[in-house]
């Protein structure tokens, strides 16, 4: 089975490849963001835990 | 001494007092239901085709207009502290209110869709299971409407909330009452009929509970 | 309290399980994603447009998991006002809405092909953009109050009302005879799917599980964090004012 044939999905290219298209480009996103909201409250926390250290010290 | 048909009877001259409310509700259900020719086009059949559709979707949107003030009004003032502390159970409470916006703005559908549907070119011979199924869906909308009045108490835009919690819950009872009066359907609907019976049988002791359930946490 | 229901405890939990969840996860995707597109054979009847099912089913049960688990969170949250709960509720239900969106876009784009139609008022489509609703509502009540203890309660109760929709999703299909076929592997008696069409269903939806799971646990971490944050932050004002 050739690449064109299995891009081409027996004609429900039209179909298959959206369907799979917008999973990962919905839980690609999901993700993203999921892990970016996670690295900035990091970020913060390690910001204000060093300066409270730093007030005490 | 707060009893249920003294609440009852309550919320019901306050409803005349005021005026507005029930009849908004009937009012705007005839309105917007006779915009849909103007919008469709007048030809019989089409309107006809559409005639329980267009009134089962205005009953329910009519049916949403006074839900925000359900438990607002008693809530700002204080009394529902008090009708809280009294020996009445808060379902019951709740059982009044849901039957008092019920009969303020359903009842009045159940005379005025005929009307309208008939307005709307639907075939006479369906009134009276068109009115059945009104009849049994209607108060299972006021009992859904106070669990979605009773969440949103003290929320912000609360009217707009309150919609988009209950339309959707409200959905089968849409799809169940069409399907009882649709003309086109095979079957003397009275399937359809049973299941809008047995949801109004199922909303009556569940709604309550959660609408009391939501009203402690907004007392607390 | 049980003991993995400190959150000072999830959170070291949590640290040790989280890269072998989200390594787990990844080799999953990809082993699901090759069955799926190619070793999977094409269906006699629907042909290559049978591969849209394995996004569209994993993604149906991981919409109803995802409300069993707001469901139950919330039950916790309402009961014994845990705060681990309380959180779990909360950042269960972007996650859920998402999948469910997946669900019903997928399904539609397999429904054309196989049914002739976007989209009908079948019963099980119904009950699943009412819960794609339920969660919209869900979210949309927990912001709607000043006080986010008052949202957190009512949206709690409310995820409890909807659960009522779970049981119609799973058994509307035999109840009605509309468009959605009757079940056909969580049923008993077992799975009446050839196996070359339900391990990559089975590999998927294992992928789509683990990824749920992988999510829930780092939002809830954030979560947790930024409840750290808003006490630092809060005290810092305090200190300077």
């Amino acid at each position: 089975m050739g690449f064109s044939t299995w891009l081409q999905m027996g004609g429900y290219a039209i179909f298959v490849w959206p369907a799979y298209g917008i999973a990962a480009a919905a839980l690609g996103l999901l993700a993203a963001a999921t892990v970016r909201r996670y690295r900035m409250a990091q970020r913060r926390l390690a910001q204000l835990t060093a300066t409270r250290r730093g007030e005490t010290a | 001494m707060v009893s249920f048909k003294a609440l009852l009877l309550r919320d019901l001259r306050l409803a005349f007092r005021q005026g507005g409310d029930g009849a908004m509700a009937v009012i705007f259900f005839v309105l917007a239901a006779l915009l849909f020719p103007f919008g469709l086009g007048p030809e019989p059949e089409a309107l006809a085709r559409d005639a329980v559709g267009i009134v089962w979707v205005m009953a329910l949107l009519a049916s949403l207009l006074a839900l925000d003030r359900l438990f607002q009004g008693d809530w700002e003032d204080g009394s529902l502290d008090l009708i809280a502390l009294s020996p009445l159970p808060l379902e019951l409470v709740v059982l009044a209110k849901a039957l008092g916006h019920w009969l303020v703005s359903g009842l009045p559908l159940l005379i005025a869709a005929p009307i309208v549907a008939s307005m709307l070119q639907f075939d006479p011979a369906g009134l009276p299971r068109l009115v059945l199924a009104l009849a049994l869906g209607t108060p299972t909308l006021s009992l859904l409407g106070a669990v979605g009045a009773a969440l949103t108490l003290g929320a912000r835009r609360a009217a707009v909330l309150v919609s988009l919690l209950v339309l959707p819950l409200e959905i089968p009872i849409l799809i169940f009452g069409v399907a009882a009066a649709d003309p086109a359907a095979t079957g003397d609907g009275s399937t359809q009929i049973m299941v809008l019976g047995a949801l109004l049988a199922v909303a009556l002791p569940l709604c309550p509970w959660a609408a009391a359930a939501a009203l402690r946490q907004a007392l607390d | 309290m049980h003991r993995f229901a400190n959150p000072a405890h999830f959170m070291r939990v949590s640290q040790i399980l989280l890269p072998w969840l989200a390594g787990v996860t990844i080799l999953l995707l990809a082993a699901g994603l090759v069955l799926a597109l190619v070793v999977a054979p094409p269906d006699y009847q629907q042909g290559e447009s049978v591969r849209i099912m394995f996004v569209h089913v994993p993604a149906a049960w991981m919409a109803m998991c995802a409300y069993t688990t707001l469901a139950a969170a919330s039950a916790a949250a309402l009961i014994w006002r845990h705060p681990l709960a309380e959180i779990a509720a909360e950042e269960t239900a972007p996650l859920g809405a998402v999948f469910t969106g997946l669900c019903l876009v997928s399904g539609s784009l397999w429904g054309e092909p196989m049914w002739g139609t976007w989209w009908a008022w079948d019963a099980r489509m119904t009950s699943v953009l009412v819960l794609f609703f339920l969660y919209l509502g869900y979210m949309a009540l927990l912001n709607a109050f000043d006080d986010p203890t008052r949202g957190r309660r009512a949206a709690a109760i409310l995820a409890l009302v909807g659960f009522v929709n779970v049981p119609i999703i799973k058994f509307s299909v035999d109840w009605w005879n509309t468009l959605h076929q009757p079940a056909s592997v969580l049923r008993l008696g077992g799975p009446a799917i050839d196996p070359s069409i339900l391990t990559p269903l089975l590999v998927m939806a294992l992928a789509f599980t683990l990824l749920f799971a992988t999510l829930l646990v780092v939002r809830m971490r954030a979560a947790l964090m930024e409840r750290k944050i808003r006490v630092l932050d809060a005290a810092a004002g305090g200190a300077l004012g």
